[in-house]
């Protein structure tokens, strides 16, 4: 019997939510007045979750790292957010949504979960134009769609390549509303850097201020953690520089399971790594797949200009192995194309490490349209192509920007390189259906969590999560969970469980300080990264997961002998926060390699080597790998797996095929 | 190619700073100006000495984070671009980098290039939101909004709060800034019933946090990384007045 209890409904699978909210206790206001929720992170999931908190009257404490709530990693989504609204009257439905996020993530996703999320979509479009958010419309004033990958329906509300700026904004104006109601008291650069459990439930956290340096600590009810993923762990991804894995792994020190942490999402275009200097990738939203065609040379080593080489010499490769899906296939299968067709030779570029995402097209076809319609009959080359360049830029302008501001180049003229990067981690605490972790009172939300997304995520899913969670799940199931605390009254912060807790925060801390080596905390940080790209990346191998391990762990011994942190503990000091989450990473590297090891199947974003189709399709185990592994911190020794199974009941799992 | 940088250093928010000179012998055209940072402060870690802190977290020119004062111009030389999508193919070989803080009286320094901001923050809570509760939201295709109007609270919804406008005015009005976010708002119908008492609460919070006045040089504009135009100050004048008169 499992140790995990997942707290799924009773019911058929369209009721569950509906009955869970109908029978679940509340809190009555008055009673709300007297609790306190601890809100860690401020992006979209904290943000949202932090604001509707308030608003029912709870007391809210939010944390932050960045100098404002306002500049969360939510804030870089550019391409958009699904939602089952069926605007566009093309066959769209919760049931349709909620199959093809099952069927994206590979069938390694509760069905109950993903079904209550395909159901809230449509109430975060309303909330969110409700807020001021301004979507991208129609000439008739209503809104705008546009597709993505994994799917053949029009669902994804944008706001350009804007679209995660504009919904945190929202979100971050309903937060301000409530610090200026009184409601949240806002922490900003502080980071957490444990979470305090007293009498076997989550009641504070320890943080830092990161301006002065100080400890502080906070005591709550109820503590949600809402600080995104864990990219990072590679060095290189498309994350913020600050997102980390650390409030996470110290609560997975503190018993909270860690689910499927090998399931990484490498996303198939970005802009490739020029050089060693590089301290990020940038990603080139997935929208631009709806209209770009993806291609290499057909000839190894082809030196030509691209503009140069004939439609005949190349190769649409997602095109010709996809013909259903094309260039619109999920990220996992693009991902690993791309990096098929530049292992085989036909890169492009200077390190051959890249495959062009083309627009000319594109530009043509909207071009002659534009033409047709203002009723010009026998327009130009020239002048197609500057009408359709026009209608490209209204699209995708500031990606286009973007790109040329980082790589030099005009990608209205010739091609985007491109090449996959980590984006994503499906991966992260385990929690039950209420968002609950296994530790009573620790609740996690947004890409902190592994609910929904199984072995890959779809485009435009995770925005809708982390506001799905955060607006309109935990607002519920927190209330369940703190019924039983309207009598408890104030949690003090001089309980033993806090002074132990900051204690172990100041020695960790002095431990690092006290190091005084000769290496940089980037040296480290980047040596991981590299150890993970090539053995826990794209494609994954025993041999290689193991190797890895032992890395990862010499890494850190290295680490605890040689890094070298500048300035004090008592002040502003970057590189302390970095040699502190990189720290964490060095533990987290190992669990996932450990799950990447344990997992003999290829799903999703988990791709092993070992298991793999004649012609190089992931091979899936149902048999034995249907359930999610949720791991216990091991205390020094390896990791203990427990195992929640997972039971399709509405969809039957099959080959995912996208031919 | 060989830099020169002159670096303000200032060790917390009561120290005195001053300007210190940093050479780099070996930077990549292609590195973006926050990379060329950080192999400065690798050297400096490599040589026992303190890194130079500044702000940065999205380095896609979204989060607002990055704020440098670069050779006299907030964000460096190019137009529309924040300092982490500035890069090192616009300098040239021999050059002298000046690299200083925002400076204005509402943005004190904390450490060495970082600010603090949370005035912002503060002008945001006056009423730089709609008043709409979780759940309560009507279906969002029941209004429909005109394409030209959507599109500008669009352009005016794109700033994002780095304070350059604030850094580049000689007043250092923060007018830019809070005329995006009016525009924006007052441009959408959902915006309507708390126009004026936004106008107001916001100019005045903005004032409180002694932010210059506006004498309309438009060095703002030119220096927004985000393009956000000067017509958002004169809406907000207007929204501003037009508060005055209906609150009478
Ligand atoms: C470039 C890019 C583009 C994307 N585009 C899309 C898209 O178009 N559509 C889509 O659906 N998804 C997209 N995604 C994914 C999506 O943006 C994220 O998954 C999502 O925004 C995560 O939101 P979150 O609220 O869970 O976390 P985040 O937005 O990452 O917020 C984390 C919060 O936690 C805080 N925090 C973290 N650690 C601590 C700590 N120890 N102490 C205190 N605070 C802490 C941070 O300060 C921050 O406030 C994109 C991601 C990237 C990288
Ligand atoms: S108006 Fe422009 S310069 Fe001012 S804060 Fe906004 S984006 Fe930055
Ligand atoms: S670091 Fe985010 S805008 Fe520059």
């Amino acid at each position: 019997m499992s140790v995990l209890n997942s707290k799924i409904p009773a019911g058929p699978l369209a009721d569950k939510w509906k009955n869970h909210k109908n029978s679940i206790r509340l809190v009555n206001p008055a009673n709300k007045r007297s609790i306190d929720v601890i809100v860690v992170g401020t992006g979209l999931a904290g943000a949202s979750a932090a604001a509707s908190l308030a608003e029912m009257g709870y007391k809210v404490k939010a944390f932050c790292f960045q100098d404002s709530p306002r500049r969360a990693h939510s804030i870089a989504a550019q391409g958009g957010i699904n939602a089952a609204k069926n605007y566009r009257n093309d066959g769209d439905s919760v049931h349709r949504l909620f199959y093809d996020t099952i069927k994206g993530g590979d069938y390694r996703s509760r069905e109950a979960n993903v079904h209550r999320l395909a159901e809230v979509s449509v109430n975060i479009i309303d909330q969110c134009v409700a807020q001021g958010v301004p979507f991208a419309r129609e000439y008739g004033g209503l809104l705008d769609n546009r597709s993505f990958g994994g799917v053949q329906v029009s669902r994804t509300f944008y706001a350009k390549g804007q679209t995660g700026q504009q919904l945190l904004l929202g979100a971050y104006s309903a937060l301000s509303r409530q610090v200026s109601a009184g409601q949240v008291k806002m922490y900003h650069r502080h980071e957490m850097l444990d979470v305090v459990m007293v009498d076997g439930k989550a009641r504070g956290i320890i943080a830092r201020n990161l301006v002065t340096g100080e400890l502080e600590r906070h005591s709550a009810h109820a503590v949600l953690l809402c600080t995104g993923g864990y990219g990072n762990v590679f060095f290189l991804s498309t994350n913020a520089m600050g997102s980390n894995v650390t409030a996470t792994w110290k609560a997975h020190r503190k018993g909270a399971y860690f689910a499927n942490p090998c399931f990484t999402q490498i996303h198939p275009t970005c802009i490739p790594v020029s050089g060693d200097y590089q301290s990020k990738l940038t990603l080139m939203s997935e929208s631009l797949r709806n209209d770009g065609r993806i291609w290499v040379p057909q000839k190894q080593n082809d030196q030509r200009r691209p503009v140069d080489i004939p439609e005949e010499e190349r190769d649409y490769y997602l095109e010709r192995r996809y013909p259903a899906f094309g260039n619109l296939v999920p990220r996992d299968v693009a991902s690993r194309a791309a990096k098929e067709r530049c292992d085989a030779g036909y890169g492009v570029g200077q390190s051959k490490m890249a495959v062009y995402l083309d627009y000319a097209s594109a530009i043509q076809r909207y071009g002659t349209l534009e033409a047709n319609k203002m009723g010009e009959s026998q327009p130009s080359v020239q002048r197609i192509t500057e009408l359709g360049t026009q209608v490209v830029a209204s699209k995708y302008g500031n990606l286009f920007e973007m790109y040329a501001k980082i790589t030099g180049d005009n990608p209205y003229e010739t091609p985007m390189r491109i090449y996959p990067a980590v984006h994503y981690t499906m991966g992260g605490l385990w929690v039950d259906y209420n968002l609950m972790s296994n530790l009573p009172g620790l609740f996690v939300l947004g890409e902190a969590n592994f609910s929904d997304h199984g072995a890959n995520r779809l485009g435009a899913s995770a925005l809708m999560q982390g506001l799905a969670d955060g607006y309109f799940v935990v607002p519920y199931t927190l209330g369940d969970y703190l019924a039983d605390d309207i009598q408890t009254g104030n949690i003090s912060t001089q309980h033993p469980a806090f002074d132990e807790a900051e204690g172990a925060v100041q020695e960790q801390i002095s431990r690092i300080m006290n190091i005084k080596g000769s290496k940089s905390v980037d040296f480290f940080h980047k040596a991981l990264g590299k150890i993970m790209w090539d053995k826990c990346g794209m494609a994954r191998s025993e041999e290689g997961l193991k190797q890895a391990i032992s890395e990862i762990q010499a890494l850190r011994t290295e680490f605890y002998a040689q890094v070298r942190v500048p300035g004090s503990a008592s002040e502003m000091n970057p590189e302390l926060e970095k040699a502190i989450r990189v720290a964490d990473f060095l533990e987290l590297g190992e669990l996932m390699c450990y799950d990447a090891l344990n997992r003999n199947e290829s799903c999703g974003g988990h791709f092993r080597e070992e298991y793999q189709t004649e012609d190089g399709e992931a091979l899936r185990d149902d048999t034995d790998f249907a359930y999610v592994a949720a791991w216990e911190y091991g205390q020094g020794n390896s990791p203990i797996l427990h195992k929640e199974d997972l039971n399709f009941e509405n969809v039957k799992p099959s080959t995912r095929s996208y031919k | 190619m060989r830099l020169n940088l002159k670096i303000w250093r200032q060790k917390g928010p009561k120290a005195n700073g001053k300007m210190v000179d940093y050479t780099l012998n070996e930077v990549n055209p292609e590195m973006s100006f926050l990379e060329m940072m950080d192999v400065l402060n690798q050297q400096l870690v490599d040589e026992g000495d303190e890194p130079v802190a500044f702000d940065h977290d999205c380095r896609e020119g979204i989060c607002g984070m990055c704020s440098m004062f670069i050779n006299g111009r907030a964000h460096g030389p190019m137009t529309g671009t924040t300092t982490c999508q500035l890069h090192m193919r616009h300098f040239n070989d021999g050059d002298t980098i000046v690299i200083e803080p925002w400076r204005a009286s509402a943005f004190p320094v904390i450490k060495d290039l970082m600010v603090d901001r949370s005035a912002f923050d503060r002008v945001i809570q006056a009423g730089g939101y709609i008043s709409v509760n979780t759940g309560s939201a009507p279906d969002a295709n029941s209004l429909p909004i005109p394409k030209q109007n959507a599109d500008m609270a669009f352009d005016a919804a794109t700033c994002i709060g780095c304070g350059a406008c604030v850094a580049t005015c000689k007043n250092a009005s923060a007018m830019l800034f809070v005329g995006a976010k009016v525009s924006q708002l007052s441009l959408l119908p959902q915006g309507q019933p708390e126009r004026e008492e936004r106008a107001i609460r916001m100019v005045e919070q903005m004032d409180k946090e002694g932010f210059g006045n506006c004498t309309n040089t438009g060095a703002c504009e030119v220096e927004c990384p985000k393009g956000i135009s000067i017509e958002n100050i004169a809406r907000l004048n207007r929204e501003y007045l037009r508060a005055k008169v209906v609150q009478k």
